[in-house]
């Protein structure tokens, strides 16, 4: 019976390699130690002082940070859990933990590999095939066609018999890549083409299929997992309908307005589809969803998906023990009815991106890090610090922020609360615009789909305002720092208590006074303050009519009055009390109110950036971390304004960098092939007279 | 004695306790609160007169001056200073009413200590949209009085300057005497010579003697298209010489800075020559070393603002000098010294902002015990270079046979030697009433306190109104008498009434303030911080030793 999915006999695990990186390194060693199973971490360049590492009780190099040389290099993993004597390997989620002649390697070198049977990666990696196992297994798969023949006229006549809309996709697709709508006929040539060529970009093969295009589909996935005793089991569905650029952003348990009847149909679906491939481990079997709740098998993941932990969260489960018990050779730990769903989860990706600019992903140091105060239930699945770097070379999610309620209302309450707790300083996250998700009238009612993002474009993205509010705290926040940085000014001073360092902004017979620029994008506002009485101040925006703040509470960490401090500003303003924290950074205030985190600058004279060494204010710099990739001038180049000088590349995408003005080149900073971090400036002008 | 060592027993939680003063007041006692809203409604109006000065030069003339995009006198300055740096501006109210229809607000200059990159500076700023700028007698006298401050204290000095030069029809009051317009050039020079840094910022013309003030000054900083230097303008050339120039050629910054030598830094805006001249500070190399001990500062252990229930405007109703130091010294913790000799002058050591301060606080007529007291009290704190602080509420020595049989004069003298020769820093403020030769035994004007600060609800005068109303009446009464005409109440009335309103009008701060006999009045809540940054300005200096004259025995 162990034999019979062609499985070596499972030896217990002492000790796992984790082949992956980041949160999902973590969140398997965390589990690994509490089992009492030492782990092992391996690591490229980029991640060497990276959280994994040091999580790990041991911790081996790999290779220079590019994946396909460290992370995606089996030979180097292998070796290091020979060297380290590891039993097993946990390959996390990406990477190698759907590549099926890793798990065939792993098999050859008697190591466990924490997943299912490669055969089973195999079957579900190709998806016509997939779907054929399924479809033969009683599973609902939607109507496509999956052949051979990859003619346009065939793929085109095939397209005209299961009716448009039709999606076209690569069948070794994945993640939106190669993958393309043609609504009518007409579009359908132009469609495939450029899915074939994406396709062949990405994966080396453009082979097709099609598939019956579900208008206003949600995606909804079901968690199974199997043992090497035969047994199968679900552990409900979670909804990921919330997608940008196809791309799962907000994931919850159990799908919202789902009947029992429906729950455990689609759940039983599941285990058939793991069934009919002798499934072991955890898998994720995925459905759309139409709006009559009928559902069609789309694929299945072979791995632990990213969006685990909200099925941990409403089933009490921890689904790595559950991995490394079922590779260990034990049972399920839990029989099919014994699994029951407990309240609501929602799990939040973190990103470092820009969801103003079409979720352009980011990538920089994390310079100030505050995360809402994990528990039970609430959890911060992440792999990064305060102080550490989101690299260029891989996925830019930050963490996962995973919540409990006892229903999806207080569930959905929590998480923008939460949210609200998340602050980043450094680079773009999508905090922002997770907010105005979770806090949309429609999500909140439950109806999702995966074109909910486009739909409700206009509410999900409101033009950028910043009120009053914000920046009276803001500049409130300001004086605080300066205060700090009076009483702070020259420790060594022999008078340490003079009123001129401690009585800030005294005025004779009259009050302090303050004028504070502060710059939101390119509009500068002029904030008046004056300090009327004791923690009352009366404020203008703009010229407008002053405001009176009272009870103003400024508390301010150690390091107030030196750079990266950071405060909390409570007030109230027309009555209304409200908290935000204030973070200060060279030339920027960021401010995280009620309503999100906002960045401020404080405009900088011109005198002082003239003078700001090499460069000046025209100098073309780095918009993002990345690599130069082109340098088209070169000293003495005449350019005009708008000419490319250096072409860079920045999250595998290419930028190109242009002249700010006309004038002379002086300097050529960097040759191709150097890396630069965001803001360097690259180019040099002659100074104009 | 225990193993052959002596075991000393003493019981320690009492040692660092001092003794503090002060008493509860009855907050709701009728007494109380009249007093307390006199005095408010007087603070109320010297904030709103302030206001009004602050304001600067009137709406047509700011206007002008803001639409060619430069920055209000006072905004400056806020540049210039530390963000958040104290500003104790003196004399607010100089020039107040006193040149008839034409308002002086400030007396057309700005002046203050205030803190530019960590330093004590001392800060004139002429004010354009008064008059251009110009200089009245009051603001020569204002801008001489400043430099003298620096000097006392040794502060460094940075002149903001923007004038169009002397008010002309006002010449024989402001040109040819000895503390008149030059003599700000001369006190550029001594100071200079005495290592105190002068430096100038040009933010508009500076023509004829006005020139100076940047040239003279160690270092300058000019700004582009804004500032200029020339001993005659424009008009004046063409008229001497004929030569056709705009002020810019003639005496801009390009000029001065590229080819004549005259200014040193190159500004291409006021904030750059602001921010130049913080740095200019920076490079000082100067230093501060108050040779006087230091603690953390406490706050008194009763609220600032019941000097107001306390001490009301009434200056007939006594109080006790006590509960004003109890609110004004750290932790209204009080040393009095020689507690029942010559009570009517309250002596002790105290802190203040964490300083060490002797205090002298009026508790009525001055006796000869009381002189003794204040002299002996003088002696020690110079001894021990601790400043001095005067709380005058006096209407002078006392009288009459018996004082004077008593010594009064020599003792009041002795008490004079002593406040006169000591060079510890000295501090004056006119709680109540400043009378006769009490505003000299309390260190008033003439015996250069390094500062001196009136309350609102204080009087200064030769001798009351009354009692030199009395004294006009009695002698008027004594001559109609030998005239063997009438002399009726109506009649004294009448004589005494003038007498009344003169003395009220010219004892009031106001009247005071306006003509510079004091460096600012002052909320009476607000005397700890502006003492204490008095203080801490005049510590800049290092403290001289005291060497007192002959003391008459």
């Amino acid at each position: 019976r162990w034999y019979s999915n062609g499985l070596k006999e499972a030896q217990p695990i002492e000790k796992v390699l984790i082949a992956n990186r980041g949160e999902i390194a973590c969140r398997v060693m965390r589990t690994a130690q509490r089992l009492g199973i030492r782990s092992v971490a391996v690591y490229s360049e980029a991640d060497r002082n990276s959280l994994h590492v040091a999580m790990a009780d041991e911790a081996y190099h790999i290779g220079p940070a590019s994946a396909s040389e460290s992370y995606l290099r089996q030979d180097k993993i292998l070796d290091v859990a020979k060297k380290s004597g590891a039993q097993a390997i946990h390959p996390g989620y990406g990477f190698l933990s759907e590549n099926v002649e890793f798990a065939e390697a792993c098999e050859r070198e008697n190591i466990t590999f924490v997943g299912p049977p490669a055969s089973a990666i195999r079957d579900m990696g190709i998806k016509s095939t997939s779907k054929h196992i399924m479809s033969a297994a009683g599973v609902p798969i939607i109507e496509g066609y999956h052949g051979e023949e990859q003619s346009v006229e065939k793929l085109r006549s095939e397209a005209q018999r299961i009716g448009y809309p039709i999606m076209i996709k690569a069948v070794r697709g994945g993640g939106g890549k190669g993958m393309r709508i043609a609504m009518t006929e007409s579009e359908f040539d132009a469609q495939l083409e450029s899915a074939k060529t994406e396709a062949m970009k990405a994966f080396g093969d453009q082979v097709m299929l099609l598939e019956k295009y579900v208008v206003n589909p949600r995606h909804v996935e079901v968690q199974v997992f199997g043992d090497r005793h035969g047994n199968h089991v679900y552990l409900f569905e979670r909804d990921c309908s919330v997608q940008r650029r196809h791309q799962k952003i907000i994931e919850e348990a159990p799908a919202p307005g789902l009947t029992d009847e429906v729950r455990r149909s689609i759940g039983e679906a599941a285990v058939r589809a793991a069934k009919a491939v002798d499934y072991v481990g955890a898998g994720t079997v995925e459905f759309i969803m139409d709006e009559n709740f009928k559902f069609y098998f789309m694929e299945m993941n072979t791995r632990l998906q990213v969006e685990h932990p909200v099925t941990e969260m409403i089933t009490g489960t921890d689904l790595v023990e559950w991995q490394l018990r079922v590779a260990g050779g034990e049972q399920i730990p839990l029989k099919q009815e014994e699994i029951k769903v407990k309240g609501h989860s929602f799990e939040c990706r973190i990103y470092a991106e820009d969801p103003d600019s079409d979720f352009m992903p980011g990538a920089g140091p994390l310079l100030h890090l505050a995360t809402p105060s994990p528990s039970d239930d609430l959890r911060i699945e992440t792999g990064v610090r305060q102080g550490d770097e989101v690299s260029v070379h891989y996925d830019p999610m930050i963490a996962k922020l995973v919540v409990w309620s006892g229903n999806r209302n207080s569930a959905l309450q929590r998480t923008l609360a939460a949210l609200r707790d998340y602050h980043v300083v450094g680079l773009s996250t999508n905090i922002r615009f997770l907010m105005a998700l979770a806090s949309h009238q429609a999500f909140q009612a439950g109806n999702v789909n995966t074109d909910f993002i486009p739909n409700h474009q206009a509410e999900l993205f409101p033009p950028r305002s910043l009120s009053h509010h914000v920046l009276c705290q803001a500049a409130l926040a300001m004086i605080a720092s300066l205060n700090a940085r009076n009483r702070n000014r020259s420790p060594g001073r022999k008078d340490a208590f003079s009123p001129f360092t401690q009585n800030s902004g005294m005025r004779i017979n009259s009050h302090p006074m303050y004028t504070i620029k502060l710059a939101d994008g390119d509009k500068v506002h002029t904030v008046t303050i004056s300090e009327t009485a004791a923690n009352t101040f009366s404020i203008s925006v703009d010229d407008q009519a002053p405001v009176t703040i009272k009870d103003v509470r400024l508390s301010a960490n150690g390091d107030a009055g030196r750079n990266n401090e950071k405060m909390t500003v409570r007030c109230s303003i027309n009555g209304s009390t409200s908290s935000s924290t204030v973070l200060m950074r060279d030339n920027s205030v960021h401010i995280f109110s009620v309503d999100g985190g906002h960045e401020l600058s404080i405009p900088v004279p011109n005198f002082l950036k003239s003078s700001a060494g090499a460069g000046s204010i025209d100098d073309p710099v780095a918009p993002m971390p990345g690599v130069v990739e082109r340098v088209s001038i070169e000293p003495g180049s005449s350019v005009k304004k708008g000419d490319a000088l250096v072409v860079m590349i920045a999250m595998k995408m290419e930028y190109v960098i242009r002249a700010a003005r006309d004038g002379v080149v002086e300097k050529v900073f960097y040759k191709p092939g150097d890396t630069v971090s965001k803001g360097t400036v690259l180019v040099h002008l002659k100074e104009e007279n | 004695i225990v193993g052959g060592k002596r075991c000393l027993v003493r019981s320690f939680h009492a040692l660092d306790t001092a003794p503090t003063i002060g008493t509860q007041q009855e907050t709701n006692s009728p007494e109380y609160q009249e007093k307390y809203e006199r005095m408010e409604a007087l603070v109320t109006e010297l904030r709103d007169r302030v206001a009004v000065i602050m304001q600067g030069g009137d709406e047509k003339a700011r206007q002008r001056h803001l639409s060619q995009g430069k920055l209000m006198p006072r905004d400056r300055i806020n540049m210039l200073l530390d963000p958040q740096s104290p500003f104790l501006e003196f004399s607010q109210l100089a020039g107040y009413k006193m040149y008839g229809d034409e308002h002086v607000p400030a007396g057309g200059i700005i002046t203050g200590i205030g803190r530019v990159s960590g330093v004590e500076c001392l800060i004139t700023a002429n004010d354009p949209t008064v008059k251009g700028g110009a200089y009245y007698p009051i603001t020569v006298k204002k801008n001489l009085r400043a430099q003298e401050i620096a000097q006392q204290n040794r502060l460094p000095c940075i002149y903001l300057v923007n004038s169009a030069g002397a008010n002309l029809p006002r010449w024989t009051e402001v040109f040819p005497d000895r503390d008149h317009f030059g003599r700000q050039f001369y006190n550029q020079a001594i100071m200079s010579s005495m290592g105190i840094p002068q430096v100038a910022v040009v933010l508009g013309s500076c023509t004829a003697g006005g020139a100076y003030t940047p040239a003279m000054a160690d270092e300058n900083i000019i700004v582009r298209k804004q500032g200029t230097i020339f001993l005659a303008g424009p008009p004046l050339v063409k008229a001497a010489t004929g030569e056709v120039t705009s002020a810019e050629d003639l005496g801009g910054a390009d000029l001065h800075c590229g080819i004549s030598g005259v200014t040193d830094y190159y500004a291409n805006d006021e904030v750059q020559a602001l921010h130049q001249a913080r740095r200019v500070i920076s490079n000082l190399n100067y230093t501060k070393e108050p040779e006087v001990t230091l603690e953390e500062p406490v706050e008194p252990l009763f609220p600032a603002d019941e000097l107001y229930g306390i001490v009301g405007d009434n200056l007939k109703k006594t109080f006790d000098v006590r509960e004003v130091i109890a609110r004004i010294v750290d932790g209204s913790v009080f040393d009095e010294f020689k507690a029942k000799y010559g009570t009517s002058l309250v002596t002790g050591f105290a802190r203040l902002w964490g300083y060490p301060v002797g205090i002298l606080g009026n508790n009525g007529v001055l006796f000869s015990e009381s002189a003794l007291k204040a002299t002996h009290f003088i002696q020690l704190c110079c001894q021990r270079n601790i400043p001095l602080i005067y709380l005058q509420n006096i209407t002078g020595y006392m009288v009459g046979r018996d004082a004077e049989a008593g010594g009064i004069a020599k003792n009041g003298a002795k008490m004079i030697t002593a406040v006169s020769c000591a060079q510890v820093p000295k501090l004056t403020v006119i709680i109540g009433g400043s009378y006769g030769a009490g505003n000299y035994g309390m260190c008033g004007r003439s015996f250069s306190p390094n500062f001196l600060y009136m309350w609102p609800n204080a009087r200064i005068s030769v001798m009351g109104g009354e009692q030199a109303a009395n004294v006009m009446a009695q002698i008027s009464r004594e001559q109609r008498e030998r005239e063997g005409k009438p002399w009726t109440e109506e009649m004294e009335e009448k004589l005494k009434a003038p007498i009344i309103a003169k003395y009220e009008a010219e004892g009031s701060p106001y009247y005071a303030s306006a003509r510079l006999w004091d460096d600012g009045v002052i909320d009476p809540k607000d005397t700890r911080t502006v003492l204490g940054l008095s203080l801490s300005a005049a510590l800049n200096k290092p403290i001289p030793k005291t060497q007192f004259g002959v003391f008459r025995m």
